[in-house]
């Protein structure tokens, strides 16, 4: 019946996209959100692939419930405790948004363990994405200092005595140490600029670091795609042909440049 | 294979592997074996040093096994070709040549100029303010003398849990403990022993060992100080299970050194605190003891031994 569009519809259809066209004539913002949202993947990726995407949504959650918080929180070391309990107690929803905070927390980092055991027992971080598995790292260290940093702000006994012995330890890394201690105390002892060097910390300068490296780390997944599963026909070291066995059992790696002296049997062109 | 590495979004990881680009290190068993010599410097850590040394030797040795092993390739690679014949630089004119005229590359010394100058900008923001970040926390750290209040609070012998407030501008957050034992005069001098309650391994608060007393707040010139007598065995952390015996000494746990100590004055009958320091060992028993005074540093953080070498300088 209607084989052709009504022209009512691609009149609708025009007054739509008219802002999208209007956007992507000036800037191609459609056109690359397209190319992230709609890139190729392997044909057998599986729902662990999916555990990349979980953390980040862990880490926006954080950041959107943590902005919130910061609306209603006082870092001084008279008020944070009253503040947290004014958070959690009178503000509607605001046991709500803590929770989500604080809970997801935990998500968080649990998610980012998650993700680094897929990707290590899929040998997702084989070459040329060695990089990306460092990033990766940087991001779980920036992830457990948010967790440090953020243990302190509620400025209940739990709160000061686990920071006291968290900055401690750090104190006893050799050579730097105490220097390490002594800046994150803001001085010998935790004293009235500590908590606020701690949310400082907490809220700009870590995520800052964590927003620049998870862009990063999205620029190269992009970049070099996504790895199969280990048991695809397509997984990271899986050998499609005969295997070169040398000298010392091992299983040698694919020659190099021309094969200069191995001899390479029945090596397909890809 | 070439077109592969301009789309690199096509590429699956066995192209990858097919790419005369992709440098793999040769395969070698030394990792292992080096695994092994880490491992054994750990146990060797709790169980005897002997073995840690080994464990040390084993890993130079095959850690260098297996650097060797994974750089034979890059050893062995020729050496590129020097270049022979560098592209004349506009700079030079070649003698007996004066068709080109002398040309200065203006593009390139606009292009340093500004990378130049963005550095030294950049440098003059960051500079002051990284300072800005570190600096407040090692400059001007002194805390001020507290007034513990008339010597007559403290009776001979007996000891006092005293709980005050080391700057009672900045509040609670400077609240402190330390444990207070009179021991009488020696040599016409009163002494004092006064523990900082902070345990030496990760600060955590000990808490003497022994029933504590009834309160009495005691006043001084400046805030309150709050008096608990008790008469300890020793003390004992909570937080992992450090003890000390009655002068401050480890007796058992995780701590690295004798409880941390404060120096002390008598100003017109009345004892004040003065600057905290740490001691390794005390020898001897109240007005007698004797230790040797370091500069207050951090709990976990040796100050005697070879293990204060990892130390060499503290803030």
């Amino acid at each position: 019946m209607a084989r052709t569009k009504s022209k009512r519809r691609t009149q609708i259809e025009q007054l739509l996209l008219a802002p999208l066209n209007w956007l992507e004539e000036r800037s191609g913002l459609v056109g690359a959100v397209k190319y992230f949202l709609f890139r190729k993947v392997p044909h057998d990726t599986n729902w662990f692939h999916t555990l990349g995407s979980a953390t980040l949504t862990a880490f926006i959650v954080q950041l959107v419930t943590g902005v919130i918080l910061a609306m209603y929180y006082k870092p001084s070391p008279n008020e944070a405790y009253a503040s947290i309990q004014m958070i959690t107690n009178d503000l509607t929803l605001g046991w709500l948004v803590r929770g989500m905070h604080r809970w997801g927390a935990s998500v968080f980092i649990i998610l980012l363990f998650l993700h680094m055991g897929r990707v290590f027992l899929f040998g997702a971080y084989k070459y040329p994405r060695e990089l990306n598995w460092l990033i990766g790292v940087l991001l779980l260290v920036l992830a457990m200092l948010e967790g440090f940093t953020g243990y302190l702000l509620p400025w209940d006994q739990t709160a000061y005595w686990a920071t006291v012995v968290g900055i401690n330890l750090n104190a006893t890394a050799p050579f730097l140490g105490p220097f390490l201690a002594d800046f994150l105390r803001g001085g010998q002892d935790i004293g009235t600029e500590t908590l606020a060097r701690f949310y400082s910390m907490h809220m700009l300068l870590i995520p800052g670091g964590l927003i620049a490296l998870i862009t990063l780390h999205l620029y190269l997944v992009i970049r070099l795609g996504v790895t199969s599963p280990p048991w695809s026909k397509d997984g990271a070291g899986v050998e499609r042909e005969e295997v070169v066995v040398g000298r010392r059992g091992l299983v040698e790696p694919r020659p190099r440049g021309d094969g200069a002296g191995v001899e390479v049997r029945g090596r397909p062109e890809a | 294979m070439a077109d592969e590495l301009e789309r690199p979004e096509e590429t699956s990881e066995t192209h990858g592997h097919d790419d005369p680009g992709a440098h793999l290190p040769p395969p070698t068993i030394w990792p292992f074996a080096f695994a092994g010599a880490v491992a054994l410097i750990l146990v060797g850590l709790i169980v005897s040093m002997w073995a840690a040394v080994v464990g040390v030797i084993l890993a130079v040795v095959f850690g260098f096994l297996w650097i060797r092993d994974v750089s034979r390739d890059v050893r062995a690679a020729p050496e590129p070709e020097p270049v022979v014949a560098p592209e004349p630089s506009p700079l030079t004119v070649e003698e007996g040549e004066p068709a080109e005229p002398e040309r200065f590359p203006r593009s390139k010394f606009l292009e340093g100029a500004t990378l130049g100058l963005g550095a030294v900008i950049g440098g003059i923001v960051t500079v002051p303010a990284l300072g800005f970040a570190v600096a407040p926390a090692f400059v001007g750290q002194e805390e001020p003398d507290v007034d513990l209040g008339a010597m007559d609070n403290y009776p001979e012998n007996e000891w006092r849990i005293a709980t005050f407030t080391s700057d009672p501008e900045k509040g609670d957050v400077t609240r402190r403990t330390a444990f207070i034992r009179y021991n009488g005069l020696k040599n016409e001098v009163p002494s004092y022993t006064i523990i900082f309650n902070r345990c030496v391994h990760l600060g955590c608060p000990t808490q003497p060992q022994g029933p504590p007393g009834e309160p009495e707040e005691v006043k001084t010139s400046a805030a309150p100080v709050t008096l608990t007598p008790t008469q300890p065995s020793g003390f004992g952390c909570p937080c992992h299970g450090g003890a000390y015996d009655i002068e401050g000494n480890r007796t058992a746990g995780p701590p690295v050194r004798a409880l941390d100590r404060f120096e002390y004055s008598v100003i017109n009958g009345s004892l004040w605190l003065g600057e905290l320091y740490s001691v390794a060992e005390v020898e001897g028993e109240g007005a007698d003891a004797v230790a040797v005074r370091y500069r207050h540093t951090d709990p976990g953080v040796h100050v005697d031994g070879a293990e204060a070498w990892l130390y060499p300088i503290t803030p």
